[in-house]
């Protein structure tokens, strides 16, 4: 299907999210549309999939105009959106999320629904266990469901949001090969919202870059890379030389602990940490790395071994005794389990104080709260609830919300959803604290990220972990084996 | 000034007006003019000295409650076991009356203190059954507002009914020296005035102005976040209950010793649950509370003459109250409407 995207304009309040982009996609090929945070890419495509309503512009379908006032709207005229969270039942099975919606009679027709699922994953090329429970899928089947709902749907045009983010490599490559074959063999159009260079490169045929909520470039595939940089930031970001801190004593020393929740057993994990040493925690998503996190952070119980933070022994502590302790965790939620949304800045600030008073003195916190964002740079007042922050600023306020005494940090996918420009700011923060002899345990599934970040990095999979391996002589594709379970 | 910002302003008073709309529809299909009706309610209300005082005495208990409730509900606890904290600490502050001989200089403290230690316990019963026992507080507290009227009955009909023999309506009356001291032929003591006063005070302070009260906020709004601040959820938690159920005891035990002077079955008439409705009103804010809940004890009240006057039922108070309270969820927030609605939230884009 032809779409022709005409002077698209949405303005929320003052902001103009797309300020008159204007665009024309062809059938049977893969767009990728380029930006960092916040250049309007998610809402430009939130407009082609009926969810907001543009501020003015046209949308054109093969030459008809269209209105779609609400994204069932827009699939029946066959524009699709899988956005980053798939919009699925959890707590049905696969063949119900598929029927869902898509049947309109009294009764269910499983049979037929049946084949129709099996047919088109086996067309796409996914492995799906109809009879699972949404909530044991990872984000990748997930994805792939939703695709195939799609599919059923007629729709003609598939939009993916980030599809790559918190998904497993083998999940990328199947998600890939299918793409391909929607546009290239069956016509259908398809376009990537991305931040990441090396996945359009991969896949696209195609690339439009958004800035400031403007079209300022388009260009076909294979491109330089620097030009397309150049296209999304204007100047290229320096990445800093990372310089290792270790130092010789240890600081945190995981012995033969052993731990498990309600699907996963991990055993005997042995780690020693050094004061100022960024360790990276490979692995897809429930492989045990995040369990870890947990022991070492006293919300879950190890079963046995010992955990020594700097000689004490904190085996047993619960959360707020080790955050008492030193210990610091991050999780990736950061307005589900993080902050608070609702509260301000400046709230942050006093509810984290270490030494509260029994009355809070409110311009003693709003003044640290400004000194605070000063130094760490977010973009807000004092006052700002967190919720209205960007996700590169709310992630700047939870380390500005970190003790400074702080000898450990956990964090879970510390730069998830964050452009290359705030991934090198957090980072920058996080050698910060590492250069004060602070110690970094983090998980992530940027495999780059890890590369370029860690000191030491270990591989998670199916609760086991894999040897240890020096990030400078590694590289990405020995860490994906270590994955794939090679110890 | 923009038409906007002036029908924001003023828009709290539209449920308020709908509501009055109402139950004027209703006054009419009954056949009785609403002119007339109100006026009947105003004059049950405000009509003498008599009626103002009993106005105010309905207002002690329900004020001193939904300061408690206030505090509850910032920490996201849906206290509906509010009604059976103030029957708990009726039924406390009588077993002092009845049980101990001293002067009223000891008997009243200890009554009071009494009452508010059971409604405590008795919330922080609610509060552990949540956090150990993973029971909602919605259920627990229903529960133990069960419990509590039973427990009621079973002292009225048993150990503590009168000597003349058991009437399942009441105690004896407590002696003289175990009741507080009333404003002339009123029901109203000037002590639970000042108590009420002190109550939204606190409530208002600790919210505002305290550590305590911002890490209720935090929970209410996000539990796990809060917990990862280092918010000690358990223990606050229950603590907010027993804030709550010590200022609704209080409640209860003022409902003894000066509204009916003894225990009786229904001591508290559903002022908890009533509490409930003024707390939703007030958006949580304490400052508006007194006003909501003497609104509610006019109309409560006032109702009361209507019924002689107009032969219509009292309920048509309620009635009032309760449509209100829909018209105030419903629309009492001037952004959730289509008429003022801005896209103002802007995509962050991830």
């Amino acid at each position: 299907m032809k779409v022709s995207l005409i002077d698209i304009r949405k303005y929320f309040g003052d902001v103009r999210a797309n300020d008159g982009i204007t665009l024309h996609l062809d059938p049977g090929r893969i767009y990728g549309l380029l930006g960092e945070n916040g250049a309007g890419k998610s809402t430009l495509m939130k407009v082609l999939s009926g969810y907001h309503q543009q501020t003015a512009g046209t949308i054109e379908l093969d030459g008809q105009p269209a209105a779609f006032d609400s994204p069932a709207e827009a699939l029946r005229r066959g524009v699709g959106m899988i956005y980053q969270d798939p919009l699925d039942v959890p707590s049905m099975r696969v063949l119900d999320n598929y029927l869902l919606g898509r049947d309109s009679q009294l009764a269910l027709n499983k049979q037929i629904g049946e084949t129709e699922l099996l047919a088109n994953a086996a067309r796409l090329g996914f492995n799906i266990d109809i009879r699972a429970y949404i909530d044991t899928l990872t984000l990748g089947e997930r994805q792939q469901l939703e695709m195939l709902r799609m599919l059923a749907f007629g729709a003609q045009v598939f939009i993916l949001d980030e599809p790559t983010t918190g998904i497993s490599s083998d999940q990328k490559e199947s998600l890939f090969q299918s793409l391909r074959k929607l546009a290239h063999e069956e016509g259908k159009t398809v376009i990537l919202v991305s931040h990441k260079l090396s996945e359009v490169q991969e896949l696209c045929d195609h690339v439009m870059v958004l800035r400031r909520g403007k079209l300022v470039g388009e260009a076909d595939i294979p491109c330089p890379t620097d030009t397309l940089v150049r296209m999304m930031f204007e100047d290229i970001p320096p990445q800093q030389e990372r310089i290792s801190r270790v130092q010789d004593a240890v600081g945190l020393s995981v012995e033969n602990v052993s731990f498990e929740d309600d699907r996963l057993a991990v055993k005997d994990i042995h780690l020693d940490l050094h004061a100022g040493e960024v360790f990276g925690l490979a692995g897809l998503e429930g492989s045990g790395q995040r369990l870890l996190l947990q022991v070492c952070a006293g919300f879950i119980k190890a079963q046995q071994g010992r955990l020594v933070l700097h000689g004490e022994d904190v085996s047993d502590y619960s959360y707020h005794r080790m955050r008492e302790a030193g210990v610091a965790y991050l999780p990736a939620g950061r307005l589900e389990e993080g902050l608070i949304a609702g509260l301000s800045v400046m709230e942050h600030v006093a509810l984290s104080d270490p030494q509260p008073t029994f009355t809070i003195n409110w311009a003693h916190y709003e003044a640290e709260t400004a000194e605070r964002i000063a130094r760490y740079q977010v973009v807000g007042q004092p006052q700002t609830p967190v919720d209205a922050l960007s996700g590169g600023n709310q992630q700047r306020t939870l380390f500005a919300l970190l003790r400074p005494d702080v000898k450990l940090i956990l964090l879970e996918h510390p730069t998830r959803g964050l452009d290359v420009r705030s991934a090198e700011w957090i980072w920058q923060l996080m050698f910060g604290r590492v250069a004060r002899g602070a110690m970094i345990l983090f998980m992530s599934a940027d495999l780059d990220e890890l590369v370029a970040r860690s000191d030491r990095i270990a591989a998670f999979s199916g609760g086991r972990m894999s040897r240890v391996v020096e990030a400078e002589k590694t590289t990405a594709e020995e860490l994906g084996h270590l994955i794939g379970g090679e110890v | 000034m923009r038409f906007e910002s002036w029908a924001k302003r003023l828009w709290p008073l539209v449920p308020v007006l709908g509501a009055i709309l109402v139950t004027a529809l209703l006054l009419l299909a009954f056949g009785v003019s609403p002119g007339e009706g109100f006026g009947a309610m105003l004059r049950g209300a405000f009509g003498d000295d008599q009626k103002l005082l009993s106005v105010l005495a309905f207002w002690v208990p329900l004020t001193l409650a939904s300061a408690g409730l206030v505090v509850a509900f910032t920490a996201g606890l849906w206290n509906i076991g509010v009604e059976g904290q103030i029957v708990m600490g009726a039924i406390a502050s009588s077993w002092v009356a009845l049980r101990l001989d001293a002067p009223s200089y000891v008997m009243i403290p200890l009554e009071l203190l009494a009452g508010m230690a059971a409604g405590a316990l008795w919330a922080a019963l609610a509060g552990v059954l949540k956090t150990r026992g993973k029971v909602h507080e919605i259920f627990g507290g229903l529960a133990l507002n069960n419990l509590a009227i039973i427990f009621t009955n079973y002292l009225i009909s048993g150990p503590w009914q009168p000597p003349e023999g058991g009437t399942f309506r009441g105690t004896a009356p407590f002696p003289e020296k175990a009741l507080l001291p009333l404003l002339g032929e009123s029901r109203l003591s000037p002590l639970s005035v000042v108590l009420t006063i002190l109550a939204l005070i606190c409530a208002y302070f600790i919210l505002r102005g305290t550590t305590w009260g911002l890490r209720l906020k935090a929970l209410g709004k996000n539990a796990i976040s809060a917990f990862l601040l280092g918010v000690r959820s358990e223990r606050e938690l229950i603590l907010a209950m027993m804030v709550c159920g010590a200022l609704a005891g209080l409640g209860g035990s003022v409902r003894v010793l000066s509204w009916f002077e003894s225990l009786r079955q229904s001591i508290s008439g559903g002022i908890g649950f009533l509490a409930l409705l003024v707390v939703m009103l007030s958006g949580l804010r304490v400052t508006l509370i007194p006003f909501i809940a003497f609104f509610f004890s006019a109309v409560l009240n006032g109702s009361i003459t209507l019924q002689l006057r107009t032969q219509l039922h009292s309920a048509l108070g309620g009635i009032l109250t309760a449509v209100m309270v829909l018209l105030v969820l419903l629309f009492g927030d001037p952004n959730q409407l289509n008429i003022f609605r801005k896209e103002t939230e802007v995509d962050s884009d991830e």
